[in-house]
C-alpha cells in the first residue's frame, strides 16, 4: 500500500519542483473543454480514490475508534482519538517491536545491498556463463515467499534442520535458530538477506550498463585501478541507483511479514515481532480481533515509510538542483 | 503557485462522482448480499469451515437433505477456518450473513457478543440431548448461540515399540509424575520423550491447556501456584532434553511429523490424527492426557456449532432451526460426527460410536472430560488471556523469562485487558 502512495508523492514532488509557467497570453479554455480534460481523469481519479485514497482513510478511521467485534458489525464505535496509539506505544511490545524493526530492516538492507552490488559488479565483466550464474541468483526471488520461508523454517529447525546437522560435523553444538531468544532475529534476517539480493542484484545491475564505457576507458588511460575505477565511477555514477534501490528496499522491507511469520510467529515470546507482525496479530492473529490497535500500528509503519521518502525526495531534489 | 479555480472545481466534481460511484456499489453489493442470504425464500445458505469436502460428499448429501426436509434448497459453501471469522463478521455488516453457519466452537462467544447470532430458543434448536460440557462453550450468560455439531480434543498418543524399548508399561503412566519418570526411561534408552506444539498463537495455548486445567488452574489467575505448576512441567521437560526444544516452534501439524518419524515416545495430539497414525506403520496406543494428580485432564475442546445468524426477515428461523436439528441429531449426527471424524455430542450416538470403532473410546472419554475454552461464561475474555497466555510460555520455554516472571507478567497483562 506504502509503494503506489510514495511514487504519487514523488510524481508530485516531481512536478513541484518546476512548474510549468503558463504561455503568456493564452486565453483560457472553454468551460467544455475543462469537463472533457476531467472526464479523462475521473478513471485514474477513481481508481486512486477507491483503491489509495479511502482505504488509507479507512484505517485512520478505525485506527482513531474504539473497535470491538460489535461495534465493528453494529457500527457506532466510539471515538477515542488518539488512546489507541497511547495504548499501541506505551504496550510492552512496543519497544521491542521497534527495536527489531529498526535492526531488521537495516541490517537487512546494508547487507542486501553490500553484497547486491559486489554481486552485480563481479557479473558485470561479463565472463563465460556469467548470464546463467546470474539467472541463477534470481531464483529466491521467483520463488513464493511461503515457500522460501518455510524450506528456511525447516533448515533451520533445532533438532532435525539440516544447518545444526551441518554444524555438528563439524563439531559445534546445536543452536536454537528459530526458538532462542538470541537468534530468532538473526534467523529471520539471514532468511530476509537471502531473499532480498536478487532485487538488490537485478536493479543496480541495469544502473551499471547505463554508466558510459568510455568513462571506464578514460580512467583506465589515466591509470586508474580496478578499486578506484570502483571508488571514483562506479560508485558515485550508481548513487542515484543506488538511492532508489535503498528507498524501495526499506519500504519492502518496513513492511516485511510473512517471512517472519511463517519462520517463528514473531516468537520465541516477542524476540523477533516487528511492527508489521505484531500490527497482524492484533488484527487477525487471535480469535478476537483488536482492530483498533492494529491499525493504528500500522499507520506508524506507513508515516516511517513516507518519511523516509520525504527525505529521499528532498536529497533528490536537491542533487538536481546542485 | 496556487492552482487556479478551475481545476478545483473540476477536481471537487470529481470527488463527488467517485463519492457517488462508491456509494452506488456499496449499494449494489448489499442486495445481491441480501438475495443470496435467502431474502428470497427457499433459498437457504449454509457456510461451513470443511473446504476439503466437494459436491459428491457425504457431507454435501447430507446437508442438501436437510434442506430438502426443512422444505428449501440449502446451498453450502466451504471457507478455511480462519477466513471463516473474518467473513461472517464482514457479511453480518453488510447484512449478508448466511441462513446457517457452521463455526469454530471459540468463535461463538464472539460472535454472539456481536449481536450476530440468534439463541437456540429463538430458531427453536434442540439442546436438550447434548452434553452439557459441550455446549458450554457456546453459551453466554445462560443462552446457549448453537449447537455443537461433534466435537475432538487432545489425548497422548504414545509409541508402543518405544515404550517396550524403555521398559515402559503405558498403563503405568497415570498422572505427571508417573509420566516424566516414563519420559526419563524412554531418554535413557536413547529415545525422544514428547513432543508437542508450544508455537505462540492460540494453537499454543489449545495444547497448554490440558497440562492447565490438569493442575487445576484457573483461566482467571494464570500466576496461581498451579498455573506455575503445570508450565514448570513443561519448561522441565525442555531443559532435562525429553522434549525437543522445536516445541516452541512446532505447529500440531510440524508436531505429529515428529511423532510420525517413530523416535517419540509420546504426541500430544488431536482425535483428528487417527486416520494418519493408522497409516503411519506405528505400534501405536492412546491415553487420556493425565491430571498432575492423576485421572483424565479436562482438554479443551474443538469442534463447530452449528449456529443461525441473524436475519432481517426473522421468519426464516423456523427453517433454519429445522435445519440445524436435521445436522445434530440422531442418525444423521452419525454420519455427520464420522465424516467429519468428531465425537458425537449426545452420549447416545457416542456410544453407537465406540460401538462401529472401539479405538473411539479413549477420545470419548477424553471428550467427555473436556471443557470449552471460552467456557465458564468467560467468552470474549477468552481470547484476551489466551494470548499473553502464550506469551508467558514462549518466554519461559525459551529462557527469556522464568516461568513465575513470565506467568506474573501475562497474568497483568490479562488482567487489563479483560477488566
Amino acid at each position: 500500500m506504502t509503494t503506489p502512495m510514495m511514487t504519487e508523492h514523488a510524481v508530485e514532488g516531481g512536478a513541484g519542483r518546476a512548474p510549468a509557467p503558463p504561455p503568456a497570453g493564452r486565453v483560457r479554455r472553454p468551460r467544455s473543454g475543462q469537463w472533457t480534460a476531467w472526464a479523462f481523469l475521473a478513471p485514474v481519479a477513481l481508481y486512486l480514490v477507491a483503491f489509495y485514497a479511502y482505504p488509507l482513510a479507512r484505517n485512520a478511521d478505525l485506527s482513531l475508534r474504539d473497535y470491538t467485534v460489535r461495534s465493528f458489525v453494529q457500527g457506532g464505535a466510539e471515538f477515542t482519538g488518539l488512546d489507541n496509539y497511547r495504548a499501541v506505544v506505551q504496550d510492552a511490545t512496543f519497544g521491542t517491536a521497534l527495536l527489531n524493526t529498526l535492526l531488521f530492516t537495516g541490517v537487512s538492507l546494508l547487507f542486501q545491498f553490500v553484497l547486491g552490488l559486489a554481486l552485480a559488479v563481479f557479473f558485470f565483466q561479463n565472463f563465460r556463463l556469467s548470464t546463467t550464474l546470474r539467472a541463477l541468483f534470481l531464483v529466491p526471488w521467483l520463488l513464493p515467499l511461503i515457500v522460501s520461508s518455510s524450506t528456511w523454517a525447516w533448515m533451520l529447525n533445532s533438532d532435525s534442520g539440516v544447518v545444526n546437522h551441518a554444524l555438528s560435523l563439524v563439531g559445534v553444538e546445536p543452536v536454537n535458530w528459530l526458538t532462542s531468544p538470541q537468534w530468532a532475529l538473526v534467523s529471520v534476517i539471514i532468511a530476509n538477506i537471502w531473499i532480498g539480493i536478487p532485487f538488490n542484484l537485478v536493479v543496480l545491475y541495469s544502473g551499471l550498463q547505463s554508466i558510459p564505457g568510455e568513462v571506464y576507458e578514460a580512467a583506465s588511460l589515466d591509470g586508474a585501478g580496478a578499486w578506484q575505477r570502483f571508488r571514483f565511477i562506479t560508485f558515485p555514477l550508481l548513487r542515484p541507483v543506488s538511492a532508489i534501490t535503498l528507498l524501495l528496499g526499506l519500504v519492502y522491507t518496513l513492511k516485511v511479514f510473512d517471512i517472519i511469520w511463517i519462520m517463528t510467529r514473531g516468537g520465541p515470546g516477542d524476540a523477533s515481532t516487528t511492527l508489521a507482525t505484531w500490527s497482524y496479530r492484533e488484527s487477525f492473529g487471535s480469535l478476537l480481533p483488536q482492530f483498533g490497535p492494529g491499525a493504528a500500528i500500522s499507520n506508524l509503519l506507513i508515516v516511517m515509510a513516507l518519511l523516509c521518502g520525504l527525505l529521499y525526495i528532498r536529497s533528490a531534489g536537491r542533487s538536481t538542483e546542485s | 503557485m496556487l492552482p487556479s479555480p478551475a481545476p478545483r472545481r473540476g477536481r471537487t466534481a470529481a470527488l463527488l462522482l467517485a463519492t457517488a460511484l462508491s456509494v452506488s456499489a456499496c449499494g449494489g453489493g448489499g442486495t445481491t448480499g441480501e438475495a443470496a442470504a435467502g431474502g428470497a425464500a427457499g433459498e437457504f445458505t449454509l457456510w461451513d469451515p470443511y473446504p476439503q469436502f466437494d459436491e459428491t460428499s457425504e457431507w454435501t448429501k447430507l446437508v442438501e437433505e436437510c434442506g430438502t426436509q426443512a422444505g428449501v434448497t440449502l446451498e453450502r459453501q466451504g471457507f478455511d477456518t480462519s477466513d471463516l471469522t473474518n467473513k461472517a463478521l464482514l457479511a453480518a455488516q453488510q447484512g449478508g450473513a448466511p441462513n446457517i453457519l457452521v463455526v469454530d466452537n471459540p468463535v461463538v462467544s464472539t460472535l454472539a457478543d456481536a449481536g450476530v447470532l440468534t439463541t437456540a430458543e429463538e430458531f427453536g434448536g434442540d439442546t436438550s440431548a447434548i452434553a452439557e460440557n459441550l455446549l458450554a462453550a457456546g453459551e453466554v450468560d445462560g443462552d446457549a448461540y448453537g449447537v455443537p455439531i461433534g466435537a475432538n480434543t487432545l489425548a497422548l498418543y504414545y509409541n508402543e515399540a518405544v515404550l517396550d524399548a524403555a521398559g515402559v508399561d503405558p498403563a503405568s503412566v497415570t498422572d505427571w509424575a508417573s509420566l516424566t519418570a516414563a519420559l526419563e526411561k524412554v531418554k535413557a534408552a536413547g529415545k525422544k520423550g514428547i513432543t508437542f506444539s508450544a508455537i505462540g498463537t492460540e494453537e499454543g495455548s489449545f495444547q497448554f491447556l490440558p497440562w492447565f486445567w490438569g493442575a487445576g488452574a484457573d483461566l482467571q489467575e494464570l500466576d496461581s501456584p498451579e498455573g506455575l505448576a503445570a508450565l514448570s512441567l513443561w519448561k522441565d521437560w525442555l531443559d532435562k532434553g525429553y522434549a525437543p526444544n522445536s516445541v516452541l516452534n512446532n505447529t500440531q501439524t510440524t508436531s505429529w511429523q515428529e511423532f510420525e518419524t517413530g523416535e517419540y515416545a509420546f504426541a500430544e495430539n488431536g482425535t483428528w490424527q487417527l486416520g494418519n497414525v493408522k497409516e503411519s506403520g506405528i505400534d501405536w496406543g492412546v491415553m487420556p492426557i493425565p491430571a498432575r494428580d492423576g485421572g483424565p485432564a479436562p482438554a479443551p475442546t474443538g469442534g463447530e456449532f452449528v449456529s443461525v445468524p441473524v436475519q432481517e426477515d426473522t421468519s426464516t428461523y423456523e427453517a433454519a432451526g429445522k435445519i440445524v436439528d436435521c445436522l445434530t441429531s440422531g442418525e444423521n449426527s452419525l454420519t455427520t460426527t464420522t465424516t467429519l471424524s468428531y465425537v458425537a455430542p449426545t452420549e447416545e450416538v457416542q456410544a453407537k460410536q465406540v460401538e462401529a470403532d472401539p479405538d473411539l473410546e479413549v477420545w470419548v472419554e477424553a471428550v467427555q472430560a473436556a471443557k470449552g475454552r471460552t467456557s465458564d461464561n468467560l467468552g470474549t475474555k477468552y481470547p484476551r488471556i489466551s494470548e499473553p497466555m502464550w506469551g508467558a510460555f514462549q518466554k519461559a520455554l525459551s529462557g527469556a523469562a522464568d516461568p513465575a516472571a513470565a506467568l506474573a507478567e501475562a497474568q497483568d497483562a490479562a488482567a487489563a485487558a479483560t477488566s
